[in-house]
C-alpha cells in the first residue's frame, strides 16, 4: 500500500487518453498514473470518444464478470478506439459479441472442443508443425523475418488442425489469413479474402456434412443434426471467429516471447535448464505483454457503481488490463519479467464468461515453441536492435510487425 | 475444506483442470467435475488458486481451521 493518501479524481474531469502503446516492457505512463490516481477515469480518446478507462485489477476483474456491463459491440454507447465508428453490420453477432443468456448458450455449444483433454490431443501435431517450420528456416537464408517465416504460419496451420482443413487447402488458408492479419494490405484486398475465406469455410462446412470428419468442424454437424437443423451460417462464423480470435494473438505472442527471452539470455538458459517450468514462463509472458486490451470493451446497461465511481447505463467502458495486469496490489515487482513467478491471476486472456476460449490451445503453441526453437536454433538472436523493430503500438492486437532473426 | 462448484456458472475454459487436476476435471462437453470434495490438505493451495482465478466464480470453498 502507498503512504501517500491519493484522492481520487472527480468524475467530471476528464483527461485526455491514449491508446497508443510506447514499448513493449511497459504499458503508457499515463495508463500507470491514472490506475494510482483515478482506478475508474472518465477519459477522452483521440477520437473524440469520452469513456470510462480502468486501471485496476480489481475493478476490471469486477466489470468484466458483471452481467450489467454488455459486450454488444453494435450498441451506440460500445468504445471503438479506431478513427470512425466501425460500420454497422446485420451479420449475425458472434460469440464474442453475445450477452447472456444467449452467449451461454453458444459457448456451450463449443465448449467440448476445448477441454484440456481436446486440446492436448494436438499436442504432437503442433510440435511437428513446429518442426517443419524450423526445418524450412535452417534450410533457407539469414536473416529472415521471424513473423512470416513461423510465428504467423505456426498457429495458422494449428487452426486448419483444430477445424480440419484438409492438408491440400492448408496452403490457400494460411496465404488468405496472412493477408487477413496485414497491416499494410489494402482494405479492397481484406475484403476480398474475406469474401474467399467465407465461400472456402462454407464449402469446407457442406463437404463435412456429406462426409462427416472427426474435428471440430465434423463434430459440431454432427452435434447440429441431433438436435434438428444444422445452421451452416452458424459454423462458417464460429470458423471465422476462431481463425480471427486465434491466429494473430499467438503469432505476436511468439514473437515477443522469442524477442525478450533472446534479450534476457540467463532467463532463457534458465528455462532451457527446467523444461518443466515453461508453462509458468508462458503465464508471466501472457501478463508481461498483455497483447490483446483493446479487444476488451465493454458497455453499460445499467447504472453501476464502480470504485466509488457512477458508471451510467450507455456508457463505454474500456478495460486497461495491460496495466491492470501491472497492479502492485496484485503483483510484487510487477514490472519485472520473473518467469517463475507462477501467478495465474492475471488479466491477458480477459475475464468473466467471455474469458478466451482458446486459452489452453495458446498455452500449448506457446510451450511448445518456447521448448522447441531454441533448443534446435541454438544461436538464434535478433538481426536488428530493438529499437529498429516496428511494433504494432496502436493495433487490436499488440505484436511486432517484422523481426528479422539470424543464428 | 470443502469445494463446491457451480455447474451453471462455468465457463469452460479449463483453467482449474490445469491448476489441481487431481480435484478439477471437465466433462466432454467442457463443464466443470468436482473429483474431490474434500482434497487433502497439500492440495488446498492449488485449489485456491483455482478458485480465485476461475473466471466464472464456479468455485467456492468453504474453509474450516
Ligand atoms: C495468446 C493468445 C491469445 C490471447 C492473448 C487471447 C486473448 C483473448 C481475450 C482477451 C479474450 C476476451 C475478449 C472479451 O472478453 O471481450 C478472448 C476471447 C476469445 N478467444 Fe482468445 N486469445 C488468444 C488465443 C486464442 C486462440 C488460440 C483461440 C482459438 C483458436 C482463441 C479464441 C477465442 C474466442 C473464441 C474468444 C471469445 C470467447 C467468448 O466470447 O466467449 N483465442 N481471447
Ligand atoms: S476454472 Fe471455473 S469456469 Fe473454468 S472450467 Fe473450472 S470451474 Fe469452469
Amino acid at each position: 500500500m502507498s503512504c501517500i493518501e491519493v484522492k481520487p479524481m472527480s468524475a467530471d474531469l476528464i483527461a485526455p487518453l491514449t491508446m497508443t502503446r510506447t514499448c513493449p516492457h511497459a504499458p503508457p505512463a499515463e495508463h500507470r498514473r491514472l490506475r494510482a490516481e483515478a482506478p475508474v477515469a472518465r477519459v477522452k480518446l483521440p477520437n473524440g470518444l469520452t469513456v470510462w478507462a480502468v486501471t485496476a485489477h480489481e475493478h476490471i476483474r469486477t466489470i468484466l464478470s458483471d452481467p450489467r456491463f454488455s459486450s454488444n459491440r453494435r450498441d451506440p454507447g460500445f468504445p471503438y478506439l479506431t478513427r470512425e465508428r466501425p460500420p454497422s453490420s446485420d451479420l449475425k453477432r458472434m460469440l464474442l459479441e453475445l450477452d447472456p443468456p444467449e452467449h451461454g448458450q453458444a459457448r456451450r455449444s463449443v465448449l467440448g472442443e476445448f477441454t484440456l483433454q481436446r486440446i492436448r490431443a494436438l499436442g504432437p501435431r503442433i510440435q511437428q508443425i513446429v518442426d517443419e517450420h524450423i526445418d524450412a528456416m535452417l534450410a533457407g537464408p539469414r536473416p529472415v523475418d521471424l513473423v512470416q517465416a513461423f510465428s504467423l504460419p505456426v498457429p495458422s496451420l494449428v487452426i486448419c488442425e483444430l477445424l480440419g482443413v484438409p492438408y491440400a487447402d492448408h496452403e490457400f488458408f494460411q496465404t488468405r489469413s496472412a493477408t487477413l492479419v496485414n497491416q499494410n494490405a489494402a482494405p479492397e484486398e481484406v475484403g476480398r479474402v474475406v469474401g474467399e475465406l467465407m465461400t472456402y469455410l462454407g464449402n469446407l462446412v457442406a463437404a463435412k456434412a456429406q462426409n462427416p470428419t472427426d474435428d471440430l468442424l465434423g463434430r459440431q454437424i454432427a452435434r447440429q443434426r441431433e438436435s434438428g437443423e444444422v445452421d451452416y451460417q452458424d459454423l462458417v462464423s464460429m470458423a471465422f471467429l476462431l481463425l480471427i480470435a486465434g491466429h494473430e494473438t499467438t503469432a505476436n505472442m511468439i514473437s515477443l516471447t522469442t524477442l525478450v527471452l533472446l534479450q534476457q539470455p540467463d532467463k532463457l538458459a534458465a528455462l532451457q535448464r527446467a523444461p518443466a517450468k515453461t508453462l509458468a514462463a508462458v503465464e508471466e509472458l501472457l501478463r508481461y505483454f498483455t497483447i490483446a486490451e483493446q479487444a476488451l470493451g465493454r458497455v453499460a446497461i445499467a447504472d453501476v457503481e464502480i470504485g466509488g465511481v457512477l458508471i451510467r447505463a450507455g456508457e463505454g467502458v474500456l478495460l486497461l488490463a495491460n496495466t491492470g495486469n501491472r497492479d502492485p496490489e496484485v503483483f510484487t515487482d510487477a514490472d519485472e519479467l520473473d518467469l517463475e513467478r507462477g501467478s495465474r491471476n492475471h488479466l491477458a486472456f480477459g475475464f468473466g464468461p467471455h474469458q478466451c476460449l482458446g486459452q489452453n490451445l495458446a498455452r500449448l503453441e506457446l510451450q511448445i515453441v518456447i521448448d522447441t526453437l531454441f533448443r534446435r536454433i541454438p544461436g538464434l538472436r535478433p538481426a536488428v536492435p530493438e529499437d529498429e523493430l516496428s511494433f504494432k503500438v496502436d493495433a487490436t492486437v499488440y505484436g511486432i510487425r517484422e523481426f528479422p532473426v539470424t543464428w | 475444506m470443502r469445494v463446491l462448484i457451480d455447474e451453471n456458472k462455468c465457463c469452460g475454459a479449463g483453467q482449474c483442470v490445469l491448476i489441481a487436476p487431481r480435484v478439477f476435471d471437465q466433462r466432454d462437453d467442457g463443464i466443470v467435475i468436482l473429483l474431490d470434495q474434500a482434497p487433502p490438505k497439500e492440495l488446498h493451495a492449488a485449489v485456491r488458486e483455482a478458485a480465485c482465478v476461475c473466471p466464472g466464480a464456479a468455485i467456492a470453498l468453504e474453509e474450516r481451521e
